[in-house]
């Protein structure tokens, strides 16, 4: 089966604390650690399990920047056969249906059986896989938390409500959008790394995809951001301060009040 | 505003979900003399009896029944919403397992502009539909301008719009299953597999020391133990952790986990994002510790303390076995 992954790099929001830029435009990214989108890489991760039974290959492609490049030479590393860039300054301010422009393009230039995201970004809101799939007139099944194969189809069950599962059959070709705890991602290590390090990487532009700049980037998009902003929910929370010692003699106190320690 | 404004309404079992009074709400607050039509997809006598709960609330339902959508696949939902609902049309869809199946194809196909877990509508200006949205796991947010000129496909965050009280009234229902026509998909349910019992049932508990990704590594999973032990408490935990397979799914709390209603709940290196604390109910008397201010987690809690749960977890339980000696 030939496999794409489509990934993205972000700020990893377990390793940041996310500021506000002084032109309240943008977050603060220098100093950031990045890394790959967390369930892209469980559908990565999925995508080398499923080609170990059926044998084929996996991509995995991301629109981005040379930036971005790290992040597929990272899956390269964890076991994925191909890596694509699709990179141009064109693509620049996309939206959502923007990128997934893009990756449609990518998707029509070559063949795959089967089309993976991760469920959403860090600063999405699941939103690619499904585009995706509808200009591809695939079918599209989200939140995928199992695949199994099943002859020329596959059975794929989404995480719905309550820890409850919906076990679907779905056609090849395919989209689906992965969410995390589907596998456990394997390990990858600085070695892993280095050993792909001299791994060319192919870049593909706008007019290696066939697409007008006027579909694409700030032009196009529809969806805009005026700013960014924190946001004030009520009082928050009273922080207790003091010795972990201090605090952890208060916290007793206030939870005893609560009836909660007897 | 001359577009026409829609709320796709999610039902179950006979039952409106609450998003669509949510619904209702937001389209208020993006015109607020809209006229909202709700959309009722389904089959039989069920589709009948939720049309006319969502009366009660709509100035109109438009209501599309076929045996084909007895349950709700929105492959092939979206197929007769897109024979449905006109050219130009705003769509709000509940940011829920089921929305994000529907909306982001839906805003394809009726070449619509989409914008994706909306927690706020501040109204429309021109032909931008101005929302609020959350990033980075809820650390920032930003004001989205959404160009509607040719419609759009909107998601609301469940819980994010609170719904108001609204006069009952009882408005007209529209059959449009007739346009519909023939349905098919290359996708087809076969069935729902609920989850596994697990050895403790976290939903019964008054205290639970629940963990998050800040619990770092299966081999820490007894330093939360030792403190639920000492607290006579059930450790519960969010996704990450699950996702590690270091704890059943049995434990976790949240949308796509358990629904828990305990007296206390301390949030150890939980970041509090909306699908957790959507397995919140009975306003918990809740405490955060976490290292990072910024956690969401510390909007919500009552009291917080910023600190590495790791070394705060030990200090908290022989402290607490300190206390109960001196009780005894």
């Amino acid at each position: 089966m030939e496999i794409l992954v489509c990934a993205r790099r972000v700020p990893d929001t377990s390793e940041n604390e996310i500021q506000l830029n002084s032109a309240g435009n943008d977050i603060e990214r220098d100093d950031l650690v990045y890394s790959i989108n967390e369930p892209d890489n469980y559908a990565v991760e999925e995508a080398l399990q499923i080609v170990a039974k059926s044998g084929g290959n996996v991509t995995v492609a991301t629109v981005g920047t040379d930036d971005d490049e790290e992040i597929l030479r990272r899956e390269l590393a964890m076991g994925a056969n191909k890596a694509a860039l699709l990179a141009d300054d064109a693509f620049a301010g996309s939206d959502a249906k923007g990128i997934a422009t893009v990756l449609k393009r990518f998707v029509e230039k070559n063949k795959f059986d089967l089309v993976l995201t991760g469920v959403q970004a860090e600063d999405g809101g699941a939103q690619i896989g499904g585009m995706l799939a509808a200009m591809l007139d695939y079918p599209f099944a989200s939140v995928v938390n199992s695949i199994e194969l099943a002859g020329d189809k596959l059975k794929v069950s989404r995480e719905i409500e309550g820890g409850n599962r919906e076990v679907s059959e779905i056609e090849l070709p395919c989209v689906l959008s992965i969410q995390t705890g589907i596998n456990e991602p394997r390990y990858v290590g600085m070695r892993g790394i280095r050993q792909v390090a001299s791994v060319e990487i192919p870049a593909y532009g706008a007019s290696d995809l066939g697409i007008h700049p006027g579909e694409v980037g700030t032009t196009a998009a529809k969806i805009k951001r005026d700013d960014y902003f924190v946001p004030a929910l009520g009082k928050g929370a009273e922080i207790l301060e003091g010795s972990n010692e201090e605090i952890a003699d208060k916290l007793i106190e206030l939870m005893k009040a609560k009836g909660g320690l007897q | 505003m001359t577009a026409r404004i829609f709320a796709y309404i999610v039902h179950k079992a006979g039952v409106v979900d609450d998003s669509a009074a949510e619904l209702f709400a937001a389209t208020k607050k993006m015109d607020a003399s809209a006229s909202p039509t709700a959309l009722v997809v389904g089959a039989g006598a069920e589709v009948e009896a939720i049309c006319k709960t969502v009366a009660a609330t709509f100035p109109e339902v438009w209501k599309v029944a076929s045996d084909t959508l007895a349950y709700p696949n929105a492959e092939l939902i979206r197929q007769a919403l897109v024979k449905v609902v006109p050219q130009g049309a705003i769509v709000l869809v509940p940011h829920n397992h089921f929305g994000i199946d529907l909306a982001p194809g839906l805003s394809i196909k009726l070449n619509a502009a989409y914008v994706s877990d909306v927690v706020g509508v501040a109204g429309v200006d021109g032909v931008n539909l101005k929302v609020v949205r959350q990033e980075f796991g809820g650390q920032v947010s930003t004001h989205v301008r959404c160009d509607i000129s040719s419609g759009a496909v909107v998601t609301v965050r469940p819980g994010a719009v609170k719904a108001n009280e609204t006069a009952a009234i009882a408005s007209a229902v529209l059959d449009k299953s007739a346009q519909v026509g023939v349905l098919t998909t290359k996708r087809r349910y076969l069935t729902t597999i609920a989850p596994e019992a697990g050895d403790v049932d976290i939903t019964k508990e008054p205290v639970l020391v629940s963990i998050g990704r800040g619990i770092g590594e299966k081999d820490n999973i007894p330093i939360a133990e030792e403190l639920a032990e000492a607290m006579g408490a059930v450790v519960s935990c969010s996704r990450p952790v699950v996702d590690a397979k270091w704890l059943p799914k049995s434990r976790q709390v949240g949308s796509s986990g358990q629904t828990v209603k305990p007296k206390i709940y301390l949030a150890c290196g939980i970041s509090g994002s909306f699908q957790h604390l959507a397995g919140l109910k009975g306003s918990p008397f809740i405490v955060a510790v976490n290292k990072n201010r910024k956690a969401p987690i510390f909007q919500v809690a009552d009291v917080g303390v910023v600190t590495d749960m790791l070394e705060f977890m030990p200090e908290l339980a022989e402290k607490v076995r300190e206390a109960k000696k001196v009780t005894v």
